[in-house]
């Protein structure tokens, strides 16, 4: 039952509709970032409040909703946000990913493939990929603009200069369509892939800095890279010590103060699935 | 004499830039040739670098026109078309090579920010190409991967010299390139500019206060006061046989060792 002091999903309509033409926007220009109203949520920057508008204005009360902290469904982020919309959208909520209908999702995209018709949503920090390398925002804007798009190699040529190989391991920037270039938020770049032609919608939302950017379904996003120093995902060089999975993306997991160490999925929802059919 | 002059390189005529009522330059006209470095010298204040700035697009003229290359009016030219112009074909060394510089930027990275935003994608070949042109402004080539902070003026502003000439640009402004440094690092430098300018056949602009920059590196020079050219000619004419009055008196002001 919903608490009758929210209007539904919390947001008021006018809200959700300014909301709701900016993600079509987004939609439109794919990696654009489109500058938006955001509002003050009732929970702390960094919380994922831009990922909560964003998920609020999709929302409809025939959704599922699954919500993924790290790839972990039990972790502080994803439990509240999970009740904060149980409570003020009263929708029902899964940790399967293939149950779900709109994923919210803070640093992973999750291991189980998405299919057509689900809406994953990033909660961005810094929507920005060109903001550590030029910091005054009307020039980036033009940089983005003009197609200048050197400096993110820069970065990238410092990386090589300084450890040898492209040490950035998250928030890797990707070239949507041949145009803009994209912070796909901290996710590690080995989730990078399954951004590329992506059947699900990807939505993403900056509260602090009130940006929300998209990647519509199938959509080419391709991560930069030198000729001679190729694009190439990362993981932990381990199986997961619960599941066994050898290919899914890991968690190390220090066990006590004598050096012990394991390696577990950081997708919690994919580990289950896949510990629970082993038996 | 050849009948069939080429084109000048850059065309500059009347132009104009006022801040409110005060003048900043006044109906400046030229022709600058390829291979042919031009000196503006002046006192502060006499519009040197408005001019400059006027010229190299960092501030927009109020009237007069910039024809690049005989056909291009530089002004008319949309933006994006400017920009891609300043960073291929044209290059501006500041006075301070931390307004040029990426100071948080490796050696090697802040020279080859030119090629790849020129498009190069190959990592061997931007370090190999940026290691060449450390040497070439004898920069010791291990120094790839220090950071700007880390090297003294004279070299920062070598550095910064490397970085604009990496992509071969055809027009290069400078900017008090000299300023700032000791007189022997300022002969270094000179030396280097003057090499690197008549063995890249470059047409350079170069703004300066200091008569000994322009009687080594240029060909003609023009002298400005309160925003206007008062005269201009080769350099040696000038400077030798200086014809109006402020010239004069700048020419009897150097003081002599």
């Amino acid at each position: 039952m919903t608490d009758a002091a929210f209007n539904f999903a919390y947001l008021d309509e006018q809200t959700k509709r300014m909301l709701r033409r900016a993600i079509l926007k987004a939609v439109a220009v794919p990696g654009y970032q489109v500058p938006f109203a955001s509002r003050e949520m009732p929970m702390p920057y960094g919380w994922g409040t831009g990922g909560v508008q964003v998920t609020a204005a999709c929302l409809v009360p025939e959704d599922v909703l699954k919500v993924i902290d790290q790839g972990a469904d039990d972790t502080t982020n994803a439990v509240s946000i999970r009740k904060f919309f149980v409570k003020t959208a009263g929708v029902a909520v899964t940790e399967a990913t293939a149950d779900a209908s709109i994923i919210q999702t803070r640093h992973r995209i999750p291991e189980h493939p998405l299919t057509e018709g689900q809406i994953l949503v990033f909660q961005v920090p810094i929507p920005e990929p060109l903001r550590f390398l030029e910091p005054r925002e009307t020039e980036t804007r033009k940089m983005h603009e003009l197609e200048e798009y050197g400096l993110m190699h820069v970065k990238l040529y410092e990386d090589i200069a300084r450890h040898g190989a492209i040490a950035t391991s998250y928030a890797y920037p990707v070239r949507v369509e041949g145009r803009y270039v994209m912070d796909p938020s901290p996710i590690p770049k080995f989730d990078n892939p399954k951004l590329d032609g992506n059947p699900a919608l990807m939505l993403f939302g900056a509260g602090r800095e009130q940006r929300i950017y998209a990647l519509p379904p199938y959509t080419r996003a391709i991560s930069l890279d030198f000729e001679d120093h190729p694009f190439r995902p990362t993981k932990a060089d381990h199986a997961c010590s619960l599941c066994g999975s050898a290919t899914s993306y890991l968690d190390e997991v220090i066990t006590d103060d004598r050096g012990g160490r394991m390696f577990v999925c950081s997708d919690t929802d994919f580990c289950r699935s896949r510990r629970e059919a082993a038996e | 004499m050849n009948a069939q002059m080429p084109p000048p390189l850059l065309t500059v005529r009347d132009l104009t830039r006022t801040y409110g009522s005060r003048i900043g330059c006044a109906e400046v006209s030229f022709d600058l040739y390829h291979g042919e470095v031009l000196g503006i010298v002046g006192e502060s204040g006499s519009g040197k670098s408005t001019l400059l700035s006027c010229l190299a697009g960092h501030l927009p003229p109020d009237s007069g026109r910039v024809v690049w290359d005989g056909t291009t009016d530089v002004l008319a030219l949309p933006e994006a078309a400017r920009r891609r112009l300043m960073r291929t074909e044209w290059a501006f060394v500041h006075q301070n090579p931390r307004d040029g510089l990426r100071m948080g930027v490796t050696a090697g990275g802040n020279v080859g920010e030119r090629l790849m935003g020129a498009g190069a994608r190959h990592f061997g070949q931007i370090r190999a190409q940026a290691t060449d042109w450390l040497e070439r402004v004898e920069i010791d080539p291990d120094r790839i991967d220090d950071r700007p902070r880390a090297f003294s003026g004279g070299m920062q502003q070598r550095l910064q010299i490397a970085r604009n000439l990496v992509t071969g640009p055809r027009l290069v402004f400078m900017d008090e390139p000299t300023g700032g440094l000791d007189v022997s690092v300022q002969a270094r430098l000179l030396d280097l500019l003057r090499g690197l300018v008549r063995r890249m056949g470059l047409s350079v602009i170069i703004v300066t206060h200091d008569l000994a920059v322009v009687r080594l590196l240029a060909d003609r020079l023009m002298v400005m006061k309160s925003g206007r050219v008062v005269e201009q000619g080769l350099t040696d004419q000038v400077l030798d046989d200086p014809q109006h009055a402020y010239t004069q008196l700048l020419v009897s002001s150097v003081l002599q060792v």
